[in-house]
This record gives C-alpha cells, structure tokens and sequence, in this order.
C-alpha cells in the first residue's frame, strides 16, 4: 500500500506543476465563448457517452418491426429505421461508441507518438535518422486513406478501427514530442541530472518525457474531431463497425436509401456526428488562440 | 616531464593525464583540449583559471564523461583513484557519476528542473544511487536542505526552481550535488551567476561542507581573487591546455609561465599610472591553432623552438610546473627583473577581485 501512495504522491509532485499550468490555461480559454461552448458540448457529449444508455428509452438493436419507418413522435423522438429500432436510443449509444474509439485511439497514438518522439529527440543521431525515416512514411500517405487501407486490411471490425486510426494518427506526435525533447535535451538540468549518474531511461521518462506532454495533450484534444470523423467515416463505406452496432457512420449509410422520403434515419445521427465533431473544433480553435502568442494579447 | 608533477601528491583523487578533446563541428575539428594534465590531491581545492573558451568547462565535463556530440574524447587517461574513467562502460561510469563525483554548474537556476520541487530534485539525487523509498528520500532531502542553511527547509522543498533567488538555487543545487557525498565535487563558476554579496557565503559553504565529506573540489574560475582566496592549488590554462600548475601562493606570487605573467600584469591596480598592460595578439582559432607551444605567437620569450614541439610541464622548482620552454634543464626561465613589473600581488590582498579575461 505505501508503494502506492508513494507513487501517488510522486506524481503528484512531479505533475503539480503541468497542473497549475492548466487552471491558468482555463482562467484565458473561458474568456473565448466559442471554447466554453465547444467545452460545454464536449462535456455534454460525455455525460451521454457515460450513462445516456441507462436512460435510453428503447433497446438500440432490437426493434419491433412493425413500429419501422415511423417519423418523430411523442413515442419517438428521432423515430424509427426500417428496422423499427429507436433512433433516438440508437443515437445515445453510438455517442459511447464514438467516445471509447476517439479516446482509445488518444491513448494508443499519443503514447506511442510521444515515446517514439521523445526517443527520437533524446538520443539524436542514429536513433533519430532511423525513427524519423519511419515517421515520414506514414506522413506520406494521407491518414483517411491509411486509416482507410489498414482498416480493410485488417477486416470490418470495431477493435480493427481503432488500430487503423491510432496508425494513421501517431506520427503528429511523434514530430510534435521529438521537437519538445530536442529543446528539452539540452537543457542545464538535465546535464546536472546526468552529472548526477541517473540512467538513460530515468532521464528520458521521469525528465524529459514530463516536460513534453502539454503539448502532446493539446495536439489531442485537437485531434478528437477529426478521430471521431474517421471512424464515423469508415463505418460509412463499411470498413468500421459492423451492423447492428448503433455507430453514427452506418446509421446514415443505412439511412441513405430512405433519405428522400424518411429523413430522419440518417439526420440525426448526421447531427449528432456534427454537434460533436464542432464541439472539439471549437475548443480546439480556442486552444489554439490561447496557445499561439501571435494571436492572443 | 609531464610524470614529475603526480610525484608531488602522495596519492591524488584525480589524475588527468595528456586529455585530448576535439569538436567535429562543420567549420572544422575545433581541438579544445591539447594534453591537459592536472592533478587533484585528497581533500584539496584545485583551482582551474583561464579565460572564456580555453577548454575549463571542456576539462571538467571530460572528468565525467558528460562530453556530447559533436565532440569527442580523443586520447588521455582520467585516472580517479587510480581508475581510468575513460576505459568504463557507460553503465559502469554511471557508478562514480554523483556518488564519487558530482559537478555544480553556473546557472543554478537553469541546473534545476522547473517541473520538480526542489525537494524532490535532491531526494531523487539520493534516489538515483540508493533505492530508497521516496518518503525516506525526502526526509533526508529537508535534512540536506538544512545543512546547506537555507531558513525553513520544509518550505524550501516543496517549492519550485523558479520561486527561489540565485543564492538559495545555488544552495539547492550544493545540496542536490553533495546528497550523494562525492569524493570530488566540480564547481563550474559556481558564483559567475550570483551576486557578489552572495558569492563569498556560497564559497565558504561549499569549502566548509566539502571539507566535512573530506571531498576535493575542481573550481573553475576566472576570478583569481576567488583563487586567492579558496583554492590550494591552482593550474592555468590557455587554448586547451594547463600552462601552469603549482600552489596558489608560488603561481600568484612567483608566474612562471609568459601568458600567467601576462595575466598577472593586465590586472587592473589602483597604485599604477598609465594604460593596462594587454597581452598583444589575441585568442587563436582552435580550428587551426599554433603549432608548438599555442602561446607562442604572443609570447614576448618566444624562440624559434616554441613553434616546433607542444613543451611539456617541466619543473619550475618543487611543486611548481608550468609548460615552457624556458625551464628546460640548462636555462634560466623568466629573468628575476621581470618579477618587478608584476602588481601589488593578489594573493596579500584577497579582497581586491580579480578577473581574468572576462568582464568582471
């Protein structure tokens, strides 16, 4: 037990200090309103994605056929698909869909970015060459059209999304903590650090590393959109998630045959897909605006 | 010869013989170290002078092993107790880094991490070496904290690098670097950064607390009042090399070699009229440097000789060396007159800092 409270308490220490950084952070983003809406959705978006199915009123899968097609109602609020599911219930647990794929593919990418960038950036020379080179092939392909190969390599599958976008979405990061680690490295104190006998890897993961992880986390939350997009994408042409799982992207490509008569099967999941990806884009708009020096002040 | 200077200590803490440094930078092989040998004895302080960029912070970064891309160890022994430190693995180097020697640096500021308390700096430098739990570690990091006499320790150590002032920094980082109680402790201008009220209190706790572990210290300087005043010891260097090496006393009092002469002259004194003595010529390029003695093009002595072969430190008399020509056996050195131009000596007159090629 004392070892994990020792653990708490160093990373408490160690991390007081990213903290303190981020309540200032807030105290300039809610000055933006656009951010605090983008904020608000993101944080709305989450409370659906945590216990909206506990309170959805209808299965998401199964539907009584013979209430199919029918159009928002009192009983329905988004109606029904062809199916007879509720797509109001369907809507609510594709939030929890989206959610777990856009954080999953957040922690796999930035893990992997940031320890492949930092290193990169740490050890220089022949380490860098080699690992950068690596980079650069997954920046030369588009990361739809990887995410897209990857996915179909692998086969329509929920878990297959997830690893095709953290591939496709890494290699920012990896840029992104290999430029943090160049600066980082040659720094005085880590000199003094090294002065001292610390080993590569306490230099690298317990000094270097923690200095680099703000802006891999804004570099995140910036990319959520854009995650979310992708999977609700590759559900659309089918190389995601498979029916019946109540995902944004197939709801519309189900929806598409219907859309000139029943319109709702595919809107308002199409809302929901863009309220969400909004939400992201605007708190990361307001990110940016608090991050850049040239734009603030 | 170069041997005759370690028969002087019966057994030094710290042998640097014939260490060559070079940079493979893209202006050229910048050749920052040509031979240097320097002796450190147990328990004493060992002053090393020169001006900016003739290899001091090179010779001291070499001793650990800190030396980064693009530069390069290229030749020398670095003998700690009798060790060479150049022959270890990195692993096995990382043993004597810290816990036989440590290094405090200029910037005490930038020395320690802005994300970390400073508590948590010096308990990992304990750390590092003792795998100790963290809770121990930051007991005895307040402890530490306290014989570096900083008021109210417990504070100190939770707050960060930046809510301190340079002398409390550089207190921390004295007691970061001596937690794990080295042998040998390298300040690199540890008090260029602070300011001069601060300076002597910093000077006397590091000699005091290094004289408590029975460590010797490195002190790179370029003030020679600070050496005067500190150190037993004291080598000059010049363009990569220690051109003079004795104890304090003799080289202040007694400069054997033409450029400690030179320096010695330029020092500002208030009982001399007239222009400041300059050393004619300036700084050479270690890209291509002189060949022979590097000193020679602005040595006032210089012989045709001098630009032939690099002179090894010879015997100026017992304990005191300075590599030049002029003490080869059968020659006289420095005429004794040339004593007489040399100022009201630093040594008598501690308090009148002295600063060798750098602003004061």
């Amino acid at each position: 037990m004392s070892v994990a409270t020792g653990w708490v308490k160093d990373f408490q220490h160690r991390y007081k200090s990213q903290l303190e950084s981020a309540l200032y952070f807030w105290s300039y983003l809610r000055r933006n309103t656009l951010s605090v809406i983008g904020i608000l959705v993101i944080f709305v978006f989450i409370l659906v994605a945590a216990f909206g199915p506990y309170f959805a009123p209808y299965n998401p899968v199964k539907g009584e056929t013979s209430d199919r097609l029918q159009g928002p109602s009192a009983e329905h609020w988004f109606g029904t698909d062809q199916l007879g599911r509720d797509i109001f219930s369907r809507v609510i647990h594709g939030a929890r869909v989206s959610l777990r794929i856009a954080m999953i593919v957040a922690v796999i990418a930035g893990t992997v970015g940031t320890v492949v960038g930092v290193t990169s950036g740490y050890f220089g020379a022949l380490v860098d060459d080699l690992l950068m080179r690596v980079t650069d092939m997954f920046f030369a392909f588009p990361k739809l059209v990887l995410a897209m190969a990857v996915a179909a390599a692998l086969g329509p599958d929920l878990e297959n999304v997830i690893f095709a976008i953290a591939i496709a979405s890494w290699p920012v990061y990896a840029r992104l903590a290999r430029g943090e680690a160049l600066a980082v490295r040659e720094e005085d104190y880590i000199e003094a650090i090294r002065a001292l006998g610390a080993g590569r890897m306490r230099i690298l993961f317990l000094h270097v590393l923690p200095m680099c992880i703000t802006p891999i986390i804004i570099q995140v939350t910036l990319d959520m959109g854009f995650i979310i997009l992708t999977a609700a994408g590759l559900g659309f042409i089918g190389f995601g998630a498979q029916p019946p799982t109540p995902e944004w992207g197939i709801m519309i490509a189900e929806g598409r045959n219907f859309i000139t008569s029943q319109w709702w099967l595919s809107t308002f999941p199409g809302l929901a897909i863009l309220v969400t990806v909004l939400g992201f884009n605007l708190l990361g708009d307001g990110l940016r605006d608090v991050l850049d020096p040239r734009l603030t002040r | 010869m170069a041997e005759q200077m370690f028969d002087t200590v019966s057994s030094p803490i710290l042998e640097v013989r014939d260490l060559f440094v070079n940079f493979y930078t893209y202006r050229g092989v910048v050749r920052a170290l040509n031979g240097v040998n320097l002796t450190i004895g147990r328990g004493e302080i060992v002053g090393l002078v020169g001006e900016t960029g003739c290899g001091k912070s090179v010779t001291a970064r070499s001793v650990l092993r800190l030396i980064r891309y693009p530069g390069k160890i290229e030749g020398g022994q670095i003998l700690f107790e009798g060790q060479d430190l150049l022959a270890l693995s990195e692993r096995e180097m990382r043993e004597f880094r810290g816990r036989q020697i440590s290094m405090i640096m200029q910037e005490p500021k930038v020395s320690l991490n802005p994300a970390f308390t400073i508590g948590a700096q010096i308990a990992e430098s304990i750390a590092i070496h003792d795998y100790k739990p963290l809770d121990d570690a930051q007991t005895e990091a307040i402890e530490i904290l306290r014989t570096v006499r900083i008021a109210d320790p417990e504070q100190v150590a939770h707050q960060y690098p930046h809510e301190l002032s340079g002398g409390m920094a550089q207190r921390a980082m004295l007691a970061m670097m001596l937690a794990p109680r080295p042998k040998l402790l390298i300040a690199d201008e540890p008090t260029s950064a602070l300011d001069v009220t601060i300076q002597a209190q910093i000077l006397n706790l590091m000699t005091e607390l290094v004289e408590q572990i029975e460590a010797s210290i490195l002190l790179i300087t370029h003030d020679l009042g600070v050496v005067a005043e500190t150190c037993d010891k004291v080598a000059v260097m010049y363009a990569g090399n220690v051109v003079e090496y004795g104890t304090t006393e003799e080289v202040l009092t007694n400069p054997a070699h033409p450029y400690t002469r030179g320096l010695l002259r330029a020092l500002p004194n208030l009982a001399r009229q007239g222009p400041l003595y300059t050393i004619r010529g300036s700084v050479p390029d270690l890209v291509d440097p002189p060949a022979g003695c590097r000193f020679h093009p602005r040595c006032e002595y210089a012989m045709s000789e001098c630009a032939v072969e690099r002179p090894d430190l010879l015997t100026v008399k017992q304990g005191h060396f300075a590599a030049c020509v002029l003490y080869e056996e059968g020659r006289d050195g420095i005429p004794d007159a040339a004593h007489d131009e040399l100022p009201a000596n630093v040594w008598a007159n501690p308090d009148a800092s002295a600063t060798v090629g750098e602003q004061s």
